[in-house]
């Protein structure tokens, strides 16, 4: 099955028009998708950091989770809405670009993860998880979230 | 006033024959011409935002009493700290390099001007804050909300490194690039933009 109609009809959205046709949109739209960038980037570093042992290890786990966690929340929202409009904006160019596709992938995965084996470790009793485990769980977000953030950067790149 | 508003370079102090010294280095050309290593080394600028911005924002956050509220302010700093001053090192290096690659293009944008202004504020507040009520950390050191003085810093910090995330994306834009004209008399003051004998 191919993608290319749903990619066609993204590039055909009046919205995409409208942030294609504008001189400052996407740029302004794309600031907004940085900002929101330094502090998921924050958020996520500091309870990874936190399960390697470092940063905020005078603090339980479960704590540095929590306090993270809307922080977490509220930047992925800004991140996948200002996500959408570039998106629109540039369908076709992303339905052509390996490092468009290769995010997408990462950030599936990354989300799926956070949410369920990551949010496990991080929210269970600390004796009742392995160190080895917690380190093993924190490197593996690290290094989706960096795809995510290191192929997002690419797509600028590539076309 | 020649060429619509650009100004006479005799004028004014101008770090512009320096920025074109340092264009014509070889380095400077090399770095410019690159296919792989200046992206690189904007990609490297761009991500360190997690590291950098993303630990700054954090503590600003507990300056403002937003986050991580019983975590005394003191051990927010030393924990995370290094790792904000880590990244400051790593973004000033590539942003260094970046602007060695295209010295006279960034020193005569707008909006490399505007994130410099704001960079050197968001030094300044730092400093501020250090200098003052942070002096006095023991008195408020275990406080849920920070006083005052602690959450203007930590807002004023948030908004001038919003500023400086902004402008640095813009400078990759050339809608007041000095080779751009007519501009309106103001932009070209503000770039900086000088007429070029032809």
């Amino acid at each position: 099955m191919s993608l290319l109609p749903f990619f066609q009809w993204a590039e055909a959205t009046s919205l995409g028009e409208m942030i294609r046709n504008s001189s400052w949109a996407f740029a302004v739209i794309e600031s907004f998708h940085l900002l929101a960038l330094a502090v998921i980037g924050g958020t996520v570093l500091v309870v990874d950091l936190r399960l390697l042992g470092f940063g905020l290890r005078a603090q339980p786990v479960a704590e540095v989770a929590r306090e993270a966690r809307p922080w977490f929340i509220a930047s992925l929202i800004v991140m996948l809405m200002t996500g959408v409009g570039l998106f629109l904006s540039e369908a076709m160019k992303c339905y052509a670009s390996t490092a468009f596709t290769v995010k997408m992938t990462c950030l599936a995965i990354a989300i799926a993860f956070t949410f369920t084996v990551r949010t496990s470790v991080t929210s269970a009793d600390e004796g009742r998880v392995r160190s080895s485990w917690r380190k093993a769980v924190a490197l593996v977000s690290l290094a989706l979230w960096f795809g995510v953030a290191a192929s997002g950067r690419w797509i600028g790149f590539s076309g | 006033m020649a060429d619509g508003g650009i100004r006479n370079p005799q004028c004014h102090v101008t770090l512009l024959p320096f920025c074109e010294w340092l264009a014509g280095t070889s380095g400077s050309t090399a770095l410019r011409e690159s296919i792989l290593i200046y992206p690189l080394i904007e990609s490297t600028h761009v991500l360190t935002l997690c590291l950098f911005l993303g630990t700054a924002v954090i503590l600003d956050l507990r300056l403002l009493g937003l986050t991580m509220v019983r975590v005394p302010m003191s051990e927010m700093a030393r924990r995370l700290g290094p790792w904000v001053i880590a990244g400051f090192v790593v973004m000033v290096t590539t942003g260094m390099l970046l602007f060695y690659a295209l010295p006279v293009r960034s020193y005569q944008s707008i909006f490399f001007r505007i994130k410099v202004a704001a960079l050197v504020l968001a030094g300044l507040n730092a400093f501020v804050y250090h200098a003052t009520i942070e002096r006095r950390l023991t008195e408020w050191d275990r406080e849920p909300v920070p006083p005052r003085a602690a959450r203007r810093a930590g807002a004023r910090s948030l908004v001038l490194w919003a500023i400086v995330v902004f402008a640095g994306r813009m400078i990759a834009y050339n809608w007041f690039d000095c080779d751009k004209q007519p501009q309106p008399p103001i932009v070209n003051a503000l770039a900086g933009c000088v007429a070029r004998p032809r």
